[in-house]
């Protein structure tokens, strides 16, 4: 599967993004299971809303870090995230 | 005594809450003990929020609510609810007896995050004489209702001798049915399944045709439903890393309120596992005997001990160590390097002859009865 950057990208119903205060940080939670996210990668799926697009994303991620040029870091990681199922494009 | 050299233990990420031993189904591999007839105590639903709160507290995320069937506590959705509250990712572990349409409503406005749905076969005929219980439509017709209410779906078939030749059914009955998961866990061998074995353990033929229909399944649903494949580690030559390290990831707490380092700890002699009825899980896990029974690597004993591979599989499972060899130290005889691997060798060529003989003796089923009967012969 490969990212469509004409859709809009949501966060999978069933898979749940929390913070978690006993190990400083972010998870999906899914059925038996849990994945531990860096910063960065939290703040790109949260980002993940329905009603964004990959620019959109892209341009938010860069004013809120005051950087640029993180187009190919966002996009690889959205590609492994769409693979796990993590977010879903209509 | 071990453990003492490990000043703070990682904390517990994984919660299963054994809620009771009730059950109405019979599988002859079920994983709660022999004796559980004895054991008939429940601990109260505030003693349940009560561990709930201290085990989120240290950092439990994954919550498992298991049984017996779970569904058998009337204070279920109460105790969903409590713990989705405190953030946990709640899961049902259910045979689906008892699981109907407005049940299945009343959990999820509590919050239940998901359902892990046991089969025992693909056809009505086997899934009803594994159960013990006829069954099978109405797991299905549930399955159905799951995937109606937007839970995310786990399908559960415990593989053994009488079910693996329906692999490439049981996979097509699964995708059939809307699982996003199917996990096909091979048998393993404790508590009841340890009294069954002969009769349940497949021939390695059995093992590999079966595995190389999962692996091309596999690929072929890539997008849609993941397959999990649980190996059977009595084929293997390196054990599995059980429960992730000792005291490291895993709490279960049965039904009677003892705590647990695993959920067939209570095989082990001499462990005085906790109650939460006397101790705090806090307690319970940093300082209990149990829990630091087996922490870390001083208890080893050869070859575990100057072994390089130690820190990968933690000398394997206490509990095969303990039922095949009688004692709880040894390394866990499915390794190559076990002085006892012979063991296990020999259970799979008396399995296989068991197999090929016409006149098997009937299978044990798991149910107050034979477990009395278990607890007057022991
Ligand atoms: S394995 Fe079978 S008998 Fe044991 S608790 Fe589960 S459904 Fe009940
Ligand atoms: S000898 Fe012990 S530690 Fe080494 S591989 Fe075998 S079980 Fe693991």
């Amino acid at each position: 599967m490969t990212l469509n950057p004409d859709l809009t990208i949501t966060f999978s119903p069933m898979h749940r993004l929390q913070w978690e205060e006993a190990q400083q940080k972010d998870v999906i939670l899914y059925p038996e299971g849990m994945v531990e996210l860096n910063q960065s990668s939290a703040e790109i799926l949260k980002l993940c809303d329905g009603s964004r697009k990959l620019e959109q994303i892209v341009a938010d991620l860069e004013q809120k870090f005051s950087t640029r040029g993180l187009i190919n870091d966002v996009t690889s990681f959205l590609e492994v995230a769409l693979n796990n199922g993590w977010i879903k494009q209509p | 005594m071990a453990g003492s050299n490990n000043p703070k233990p990682t904390p517990p990420r994984w919660l299963l809450a054994e809620l009771t031993y009730k059950c109405p189904l019979q599988c002859p591999y079920c994983s709660n003990p022999l004796d559980y007839a004895q054991h008939n105590s429940e601990i109260s639903t505030e003693d349940w929020k009560r561990v709930l709160s201290q085990a989120r507290k240290m950092g439990a995320v994954q919550l498992g609510f298991s049984g017996g069937e779970p569904l058998s506590r009337q204070d279920l959705p109460e105790l969903v609810e409590h713990a989705r509250q405190l953030g946990y990712y709640t899961n049902l572990i259910t045979s689906g007896y008892g699981l109907n349409e407005e049940r299945i409503i009343q959990l999820k406005e509590a919050g239940l995050d998901h359902i892990q749905l046991s089969i025992q076969a693909s056809t009505q005929e086997l899934n009803d004489h594994i159960a013990g219980t006829v069954s099978y439509e109405n797991k299905k017709a549930v399955a159905h209702l799951i995937k109606k209410h937007g839970y995310p779906m786990v399908l559960c078939v415990v593989i053994h001798r009488e079910n693996i030749h329906q692999m490439q059914q049981i996979l097509e009955m699964a995708e059939e049915l809307g699982a996003d998961y199917v996990e096909l866990a091979n048998t393993q061998y404790y508590g009841w399944a340890h009294k069954n074995r002969d009769l349940l353990m497949p021939t390695k033929e059995q093992y590999e045709t079966a595995e190389a229909i999962a692996q091309a399944y596999k690929e072929q649903v890539a997008d849609k439903m993941k397959i999990y494949y649980i190996i059977p580690d009595f084929h293997e030559d390196r054990p599995k890393a059980c429960m992730n390290g000792w005291g490291t990831t895993f709490l279960t707490i049965a039904p009677d309120g003892v705590a647990l380092p695993c959920h067939s700890a209570r095989e082990l002699p001499g462990l005085d596992c906790p109650n939460v009825n006397d101790f705090s899980i806090e307690q319970i896990w940093n300082d209990s005997k149990a829990f630091n029974f087996f922490r870390g690597y001083e208890w080893m004993k050869e070859p575990c001990r100057s072994c390089d591979e130690k820190e990968k599989d933690f000398g394997g499972c206490r509990c095969q160590a303990y039922l095949l060899t009688g004692d709880m130290y040894s390394t866990d005889p499915v390794c190559s390097k076990s002085p006892d691997h012979r063991l296990i060798d020999d259970a799979i060529h008396t399995a296989r002859i068991s197999a090929l003989s016409s006149d098997e003796k009937p299978l044990i089923f798991r149910n107050s009865k034979n477990s009395k009967k278990h607890t007057l012969n022991s």
